[in-house]
């Protein structure tokens, strides 16, 4: 089975590194190839990076509360970039205060995402979902 | 002259003059030195013997050398293209390892070659390609179409290296060499994101000078007078500033530093520095940048591109400069690039000149070193830096004419530094200047080569000091 590869890192002007390390282990651990881009990342980058290591989903993660700012337009920037086809998941603190996360999950798939975590979600739950969407065999 | 002194002569091809140096090898003292205007369009060894007929003259007689090497920049340099596919990841990759090895760069190429990028690529006058793209696993289709196209290009006789996603790399040989081009397979330049390999490509790069690459220009035959044409120039400027900076042996050298050279047709910039961020608090973002790492400016020939650093450096800056001059500005610029090979004639000449040399530094400088930038998070400033944070360097060195021939090095120099009017270009704060006065910076990395203590007591021997820092 070929290895599937993975972009992620945390977006925007956000310093948040340790939910990146966490979930780029466990990624690891379970067999994906991650390019693992850090912390202060822009859309641009996460794409570009995409395009050199092919890519088949990008991984988006963010804590300061500003993700929905910075998500803005990300799908329509891949589609341009010619990876339309990606898939892309994002999660973490992606608001400010509390609000329902159902509507927060809509907002984010509106925008394009595939999947949308709330805070705290375990990198297992992860995983096991994107393993299923890139259709990764389970044994 | 004594029988019992070790000489070593060396040599460099240069466009417009070849040049020759002869060392005493056991005190490092330069014995003689010379040049003669190049004749690489009829014979590159007329100039050669010439110029060894004056060393001779200097020296009364013949002597053996114990060194006799030559580097060359002649005919136009090694000129090459770099083939990447993100502009600012294997493309940028791929230049950085070509300008490391010496070249010249006449294109940087990025996703699939148009038709237009072809015919620039067939008919530049290439020595090699480098054909780099998707990092080792990654993407694969560009490269491989790139090297379909490649393969079909009649004109294009030049050696390819290819350094890209090493998945492809079968496929991408086998397509060459279908078209029958002759290409070397590498490692990748950037085998995973932010991580960048050039080494291998710089020996290959070296290797394929050596082997093909002279004689394919007509410098073969120099090899008669002269025991091996090592390296191109900027290659043995690229080893002194190395050796300078390290040091060998138990030969303290001079710690992190850079070179500033200025020419007519480039303005080029080298910095032997790690260039981590000098203050806490800085984030490091960007590719990662290469410990020895050389730009050049090709749109800062002194000149060549004379009105072009008027025109990138703005005119406020000659105004205040060269106003009392009482020199027409664009009339003055534009004669000196009709002219690319005129002297400064007159004080106002000198004046302008100096004016160009201190605009290309500044800019030049400026396009080398780091810089901060400045965003906006939820708990007030980040300040991110990109490329190399200079500010700690403690030695800069001027080398090329206007340095060395004009009246003031040091104000030319000067522009190099960091300045509070613009904070945020990570440049020297306080470094020591040296001058090459003597052009002995290609002899001393052509003698690194073979003794790398002596070559770096030669080089901190001849390097002027110019202030105390």
């Amino acid at each position: 089975m070929k290895q599937k590869r993975v972009v992620m890192g945390v977006i925007g002007v956000d310093a948040h590194v340790v939910g990146n390390k966490l979930m780029e282990n466990a990624l690891r651990q379970s067999g994906f190839k991650v390019t693992n881009i850090g912390n202060f990342v822009i859309q641009q980058d996460f794409i570009k990076a995409a395009i050199e290591t092919n890519a088949e989903a990008i991984l988006v993660g963010t804590l300061c509360g500003h993700g929905e700012l910075d998500c803005q337009g990300f799908r329509e920037a891949c589609i341009e970039a010619g990876r339309g086809d990606i898939h892309m998941v994002v999660g973490g603190n992606l608001v400010v205060g509390k609000q329902d996360f159902r509507g927060v999950e809509e907002r984010f798939m509106d925008m394009g995402f595939n999947r949308v975590y709330p805070p705290g979600v375990s990198p297992s739950r992860v995983i096991e979902d994107l393993k299923t969407d890139l259709g990764v065999s389970q044994e | 002259m004594s029988k019992d002194v070790e000489y070593g002569l060396f040599a460099d091809f240069g466009s417009t003059f070849t040049k020759v140096v002869l060392l005493d090898l056991d005190t490092l003292t330069v014995v003689g030195r010379t040049q003669r205007p190049s004749t690489v369009e009829t014979d590159i060894t007329l100039a050669l013997r010439a110029a060894m007929e004056d060393i001779r003259q200097i020296l009364g007689g013949q002597v053996e050398y114990r060194y006799n090497l030559a580097t060359s920049s002649a005919a136009g340099g090694l000129k090459m293209a770099a083939i990447g596919l993100v502009p600012e990841l294997t493309a940028e990759a791929a230049k950085r390892a070509a300008l490391g090895a010496g070249a010249k760069i006449t294109g940087v190429y990025a996703y699939q070659l148009t038709r237009k990028e072809l015919e620039e690529i067939e008919g530049g006058g290439l020595d090699l390609v480098l054909l780099a793209g998707g990092t080792d696993g990654g993407e694969q289709e560009t490269i491989i179409s790139n090297a379909e196209k490649l393969a079909r290009l009649g004109g294009l006789r030049a050696p390819i290296i290819v350094a890209g996603n090493r998945t492809a790399s079968d496929q991408v040989s086998a397509v060459l060499a279908s078209g029958g081009k002759e290409h070397v397979i590498t490692d990748n330049v950037m085998p995973e994101i932010e991580i960048l390999e050039v080494d291998k490509v710089r020996d290959i790069i070296r290797d394929l000078f050596i082997k093909r690459i002279i004689e394919a220009k007509g410098l073969k035959n120099a090899e008669e007078f002269i025991d091996e044409i090592l390296m191109p120039t900027p290659t043995a400027v690229i080893a002194a500033a190395k050796l300078l900076a390290e040091g060998a042996d138990g030969e303290e050298g001079l710690g992190e530093l850079a070179i500033l050279d200025i020419g007519g047709a480039t303005t080029d910039i080298h910095s032997v520095a790690k260039g981590d961020p000098t203050e806490p608090g800085l984030v490091k973002k960007g590719l990662p940048e290469p410990y020895v790492k050389r730009t050049v400016e090709g749109d800062l020939g002194m000149r060549y591109n004379a009105s072009t650093i008027v025109k990138v450096a703005g005119e406020a800056f000659f105004r205040e400069s060269i106003d009392s001059l009482g020199l027409d500005l664009h009339r003055a610029v534009s004669r000196f690039a009709r002219n690319p090979e005129s002297l400064p004639e007159s004080e106002a000449d000198e004046g302008l000149d100096l004016a160009l040399a201190r605009a290309a530094t500044r800019v030049a400088m400026d396009r080398h070193a780091g810089r901060i930038e400045t965003t906006y998070g939820p708990n007030g400033p980040v300040y991110i830096q990109y490329g190399k944070d200079l500010r700690g360097l403690k030695t800069v060195i001027g080398a090329g004419g206007p340095l060395i021939f004009g009246p003031a090095p040091d104000v030319i120099l000067r522009e190099t530094l960091f300045s509070d009017a613009n904070p945020f270009s990570l440049r020297p704060r306080n470094p020591t200047f040296y001058l090459d006065g003597k052009y002995i910076l290609y002899a001393v990395g052509l003698l690194s080569e073979k003794e790398p203590v002596k070559a770096l007591k030669l080089g901190k021997k001849y390097l002027k000091r110019l202030n105390s820092s």
